[in-house]
């Protein structure tokens, strides 16, 4: 006791000391912020030039009213909106909340404009310093509203792209439950296969949504950044008790479907909001065909385990529902940076599930003593990879 | 429409003034016996609110855009001192007849800031004409603000087989003080340097006779003297709502060169002067405007307020 409690002093001290180290530096940090503030030593850079400024158009709603943008500002300083054209035409307009907007800070601004269904218009915003902004209604159509009728409507083409074909993809696994070790391997690879197509479409499609977000959310990288951590965190989780097999591994592969599918909707339902697609029939019979096959790599894995018919319902709609979630975001609520942010969380997913699922199968095949990379791995992986693509033709508008 | 009010306080010019307001410089003897009328010009860098809230970086005469209304008398001779005090090379080109030396074009009449000339030439023809920058690039220099009317009276003795005509059109006579002249010079700004107007005006500010109307007297017949200066786009117009005009293109004619229309175009630094009265009209308001449909959108377009007495 009496050699322990001279230790534990000293080492308070210690700690105290090491503390203090750790506010010297931002004290300093301090200090010069403090000093650039009041001193401006970068004063002699101004050179007249007028503020930079930037808006980002992030949503557009069209309805009986007319038309509401809600803007974001993106300057060097906080900029003021002047008047805004509609068609090469100043329209009067109200700005909530009025006066300078601050960088990083949103606005939304109304017009009584009478658009013309189907037809395209053009915004132009001209700020204090003369500067335009520019926005494009391709196609003018009503916004969709959060009615009872319009969310059902929304949640039916949800299920039939999501739900419905992941559990058609599921119903194969009676037929694969007989498949031998070069069946299995085949399935595996296939699953590769259209998990590769996904995360290369996904961290695609994220990216050039990131453009056309506002600059202060750094997009690309955001992107990337959420891809990486999610990958990180769900290899993490994944890893506590051992690498995933059977059951488990089928759930990660439906998490990481289902965020792609939740991107999905959110693309579709944007689409419709903006009035760009018709959502016909023929585009929502691609979606579901492009879908099948993630029924059939959700179910891959669970081949060698029984699982009970809860477990396939479960699966299905952790792997389709998202769809649903998404198409309703999509439609009612779309800003660029969250639909970039929420498909970098599924790229993420994706390259998990693609770690894990190859991990089992290269274990399985050394279990076995064979060589990996056979005929039926890679005709697998190939078919798996140019099903997606040539399924995904019938489906980019 | 634009939505706010300019501040003429801050602009330091009111379109709404602007339209009367003349510069007679100051008349003396020169040394050949004849009148000399003498006008002082500077050329001045001033940000303008050319829209409510829209800043735009002017260069300008005197401090305006366009820049003061010089008039004159056929036969007058005159001096113009003009001294730069802008951060860039100016110069003030005259429509009418004079020496090459006078032109305001480079080598003759073009000059650095902080730098003075003179021009000096004699007031012909008689008509309705305009002064602008010749520096290059004329553009630029143009669409900045650089140009103002430039407006001859006739003199009624060198035109005696219409002498009625030309007093009308002779300031300070007892015919002219009838007349309700304006003068209105029509106008774009390329807020964003696209080479594409984002406004259009009449004497600068869009909108600013919709927001406030021209207010008209019923009995007395109105004359506008009308120049383009619109830059980008070729060719700019002025069309009268529920009455007819006649026209005088150049305004060097005491005859209409145009009868009773209701609509003339002009290409830049075309001008010409418009006569009509609301003698039989209705009192009320009377709308005038381009008839490009955007120019009016984007901010030409105008009233007349007709009232009685």
């Amino acid at each position: 006791m009496n050699e322990v409690a001279p230790q534990s002093a000293i080492s308070t001290s210690d700690r105290i000391r090491r503390f203090l180290w750790l506010l010297a530096p931002l004290l300093v940090l301090a200090i010069t912020i403090a000093w650039i503030a009041a001193a401006d030593p970068l004063k002699n850079f101004n050179n007249g030039a007028p503020p930079v400024e930037a808006v980002t158009f992030e949503r557009t709603v069209l309805n009986s009213a007319g038309m509401q943008f809600q803007i974001r500002a993106g300057g060097s300083e906080a900029m003021t909106v002047a008047q805004v054209q509609v068609d090469d035409a100043y329209w009067m307009f109200t700005m909530t909340p009025a006066g300078p907007l601050a960088r990083g800070s949103t606005a939304w601004i109304s017009i009584a404009y009478p658009w013309v269904l189907g037809e395209a218009h053009r915004i132009k915003i001209v700020t204090q310093t003369g500067t335009t902004f520019e926005h494009e209604i391709a196609v003018a159509v009503p916004t969709p509203e959060a009615t009872q009728g319009q969310l059902q409507q929304q949640a039916i083409v949800g299920a039939i792209v999501g739900i419905l074909p992941v559990a058609i993809g599921l119903m194969f696994y009676p037929a694969m439950r007989g498949i031998g070790a070069t069946g299995m391997s085949f399935v595996l690879a296939l699953t590769v296969g259209l998990l590769t197509f996904l995360l290369v479409d996904m961290t695609f499609e994220a990216l050039e949504l990131a453009a056309e977000a506002a600059a202060i959310f750094q997009g690309q990288a955001m992107v990337l950044l959420a891809a990486l951590s999610t990958f990180l965190l769900l290899m993490a989780i994944g890893r506590r008790a051992g690498r995933p097999e059977g059951i488990a591994l089928a759930s990660y592969i439906a998490i990481g479907i289902g965020l792609h599918n939740f991107g999905e909707g959110l693309a579709i339902g944007a689409a419709f909001a903006a009035g760009s697609a018709g959502l016909g029939t023929f585009l929502v019979l691609g979606f579901a065909i492009h879908n099948v096959t993630e029924g059939i790599g959700i179910a891959a894995p669970m081949v060698r385990n029984r699982p009970s018919l809860w477990v396939f319902v479960a699966l299905t709609l952790l792997a389709g529902a998202p769809a649903v979630l998404g198409m309703w975001l999509g439609s009612l609520s779309y800003a660029p940076q969250w639909s970039a942010l929420a498909l970098g969380v599924g790229a993420g997913a994706i390259l998990q599930v693609m770690v894990e699922v190859t991990s089992y199968f290269l274990r399985t095949t050394r279990q076995e003593g064979k060589y990996w990379l056979t005929l039926p791995v890679l005709s697998g992986f190939l078919i798996g990879v140019a099903f997606m693509y040539v399924t995904a033709a019938l489906i980019k508008v | 429409m634009t939505v706010g009010s300019v501040d003429p306080q801050r602009n330091g010019f009111d379109p709404s003034t602007m339209l009367t307001d003349w510069d007679f410089g100051t008349l003396s003897e020169g040394e050949d016996g004849r009148p000399l009328r003498t006008f002082e010009v500077e050329a001045i860098d001033k940000e303008i609110e050319i829209a409510p809230g829209v800043m735009f970086p002017a260069w300008t005469f005197n401090g305006r855009v366009p820049g003061p209304a010089l008039r004159a008398k056929e036969g007058e001779r005159l001096r113009i001192i003009f001294r730069n005090y802008g951060s860039h090379p100016h110069s003030m080109h005259f429509h009418g007849i004079h020496s090459w030396r006078m032109d305001g074009v480079p080598g003759a009449g073009l000059i650095n800031p902080g730098e003075e000339f003179i021009y000096e030439f004699d007031a012909k023809p008689f008509g309705c004409h305009l002064y602008h920058c010749h520096a290059l690039p004329l553009k630029r220099h143009m669409h900045k603000g650089m140009y103002g009317a430039f407006v001859i009276d006739p003199d009624p003795e060198l035109h005696p087989e219409l002498a009625e005509v030309a007093r009308s059109r002779l300031h300070g006579t007892p015919e002219n003080a009838r007349w309700q002249e304006l003068v209105m010079v029509m106008n774009a700004f390329d807020t964003n340097f696209d080479n594409e107007n984002e406004l259009y005006a009449v004497n600068t500010v869009a909108h600013a006779y919709s927001n406030r109307p021209i207010r008209i007297e019923k009995s007395r017949p109105v004359r506008i003297y009308l120049v383009n200066v619109t830059e980008f786009d070729p060719i700019n117009s002025f069309h009268l709502h529920a009455n007819f005009f006649d026209y005088y293109d150049t305004g060097t004619t005491l005859t209409p060169t145009l009868k009773t229309v209701d609509l003339i175009m002009q290409c830049q630094a075309q001008r010409g002067i418009l006569e009509f009265n609301y003698a039989n009209h209705e009192a009320g308001q009377y709308m005038f405007h381009a008839h490009q449909a955007e120019f009016t959108e984007l901010g030409w377009m105008g009233m007349f307020d007709v009232v009685e007495q």
